[in-house]
């Protein structure tokens, strides 16, 4: 094991490798000290589950690194990319837009996407239902009701529901 | 305390093995991570905010038909054991269920279980619905936890973002919120040391594992929870459609690794099936980490006709079973109790003889 040469107790995580004059000094540093330093230690980050890709956006992500320095806040929740990049975990649904950059090169490392392709989903405030999709719901809803029925041997529930779905059908 | 009794079917149905590839496949599960677009997510929302989330999604529950008669258990005003007990039940997650030593509870913590689905409040999603199903059953699972969502998207409003999709608080659960897992059994793969491969070949298809108890990764009992890793990018339908393909070539290799085991090593085969069959019927004290080792071996050996008369819901049962909570509840002791051991011994053997006398 490596001690960290600041403060000669704890484990060193980080290796600096500053440019002194015309010399290249390396120093062996604990978490602790290299932040004293203002170097952020990978060690830290990598506490989240996110910690690793986080580290890595940190060295390479120039928007994320753009986007922290800019000091972006989520006008609804009050998160800073600093949070995020403390916790792993996005604020609300208005910090996917606030930071959606920084959380695009991040998508792309996750999940190689950036775009999601599956079920779509509109609010329920944004539109009624159509009479169609109102009569679909009501009709999947009695058939598992009528499922349930039959499972737990309720016959005659079951029949009044089947003669509902019956009427429900010739609609 | 609540009552654990009314929970449908003890909640264990998944455990039954009366579903599809049951001697390789235990269960099938599908996770549905959802939140509340109104609300701040996890580690940003207030435990007044986390109140009125599990309200306002109860509330939506009561006027769905699949949930009307949903029971409610608020994880934040029982005991630990309680907790855990549902914890063990694969009803609720580690997490939620603040089981570990250094974690607490937290306010608004509560799970909302119906007959076909249930669904976890304030977990690290607002919501997250879930559908178990017994055996290799990822369509059957699907189908049931895709109807609750749908049901209740009509009548909340979820965090949904035009290009991201379902919007959730960690960013490996975006887009399709979707988590299949089936928890499989790989005897032979460990075995014969495949197991390794087998893995590391699933990781580069994009698929992941853990284990079914405790922390992270480590896996007893040779039960492997397999997994889609992403969920961004790909229909739901093509998630499961890969997840399923790989598990049948999974369960090809584990299949072949048996017939090599049967045709290579005959005798230490029995010899070990027998001895854990054996112990599992006869010892006085047992822990758990053994209990589900042994349980290994036994049901290979139903798997490869040696002990064909062990039924293999039986042997699921006692996953559950011998579990602290549940042994220390049947047993009337406290979580800490320090002849643990021996009670769960004495459960296991008594579950044998009942079968053996039937």
């Amino acid at each position: 094991m490596n001690t960290c040469q600041a403060c000669h107790e704890r484990e060193a995580v980080v290796r600096l490798t500053e440019v002194v004059g015309e010399d290249v000094v390396t120093v062996h540093l604990c978490g602790k000290c290299a932040a004293e330093r203002g170097v952020e230690s990978d060690a830290e980050v990598v506490q989240t589950p996110l910690g690793a890709f986080l580290a890595a956006m940190g060295k390479g992500g120039a928007p994320m690194a753009a986007a922290a320095a800019s000091g972006a806040v989520c006008e609804s929740c009050g998160a800073t990319l600093q949070d995020f990049r403390a916790s792993g975990r996005v604020g609300c649904a208005r910090c996917w837009t606030t930071f959606e950059r920084p959380l695009k090169d991040l998508l792309r490392r996750l999940h190689g996407a950036t775009r999601h392709t599956g079920e779509g989903y509109t609010d329920a405030s944004a539109r009624p239902l159509t009479e169609n999709e109102a009569r679909d719901r009501k009709r999947d809803a009695l058939r598992e009701d009528l499922r349930l029925a039959v499972e737990a041997e309720q016959f005659e529930r079951a029949a009044e529901l089947r003669d509902q779905l019956r009427v429900l059908d010739t609609q | 305390m609540t009552d654990l009794a009314l929970i449908p079917d003890g909640g264990m149905p998944w455990l039954d093995a009366s579903g599809p590839q049951a001697h390789l496949v235990l269960s099938t599960r599908i996770r549905l991570a959802r939140n509340l677009a109104a609300f701040p997510f996890w580690g940003r929302n207030s435990p007044e905010e986390r109140e009125q989330v599990v309200s306002t999604i109860v509330e939506a529950a009561r006027q769905m038909p699949g949930l009307a008669d949903a029971a409610v258990y608020r994880l934040d005003s029982v005991s630990v054991a309680t907790r855990q007990w549902l914890s063990e039940r694969q009803l609720v997650s580690r997490d939620l269920a603040a089981v570990a030593r250094t974690s607490r509870v937290r306010t608004g913590a509560a799970l909302l279980l119906g007959r076909s689905a249930s669904a976890m409040i304030n977990e690290e999603d607002h919501l997250r619905l879930q559908g178990l199903r017994s055996g290799f059953a990822l369509d059957a699972a699907y189908t049931v936890t895709d109807r609750v969502d749908g049901e209740l998207g009509v009548r909340l409003s979820f965090a949904f973002h035009p290009e991201f999709g379902y919007l959730t608080a960690c960013p490996t659960n975006v887009g399709t919120g979707l988590r299949a897992s089936v928890l499989i059994h790989l005897p032979a793969l460990v075995l014969t040391r495949e197991i390794t491969k087998v893995l590391q070949g699933l990781a580069q298809v994009g698929l992941t594992y853990r284990g079914l108890f405790g922390e992270g990764s480590e896996v007893l009992g040779d039960l492997f929870q397999l997994s889609n890793q992403t969920t961004l990018g790909k229909t739901e339908a093509e998630l499961l459609d890969h997840l399923s393909r790989m598990v049948r070539q999974v369960m090809e290799y584990e299949e072949r690794a048996r017939s090599v085991l049967r045709r290579d090593a005959p005798a230490a085969l029995e010899d070990r099936v027998w001895r854990a069959s054996a112990v599992l019927r006869h010892a006085r004290t047992l822990s758990f980490e053994e209990t589900v080792d042994l349980l290994s071996a036994v049901r290979l050996g139903v798997g490869t006709q040696i002990l064909p008369d062990v039924p293999l819901y039986m042997l699921n049962r006692i996953l559950v079973l011998a579990q602290t909570a549940h042994v220390a509840q049947s047993a009337g002791v406290n979580l800490e109790d320090e002849a643990m051991p021996e009670h769960r011994a004495a459960i296991v053997r008594r579950m044998f003889e009942e079968v053996g006398r039937k």
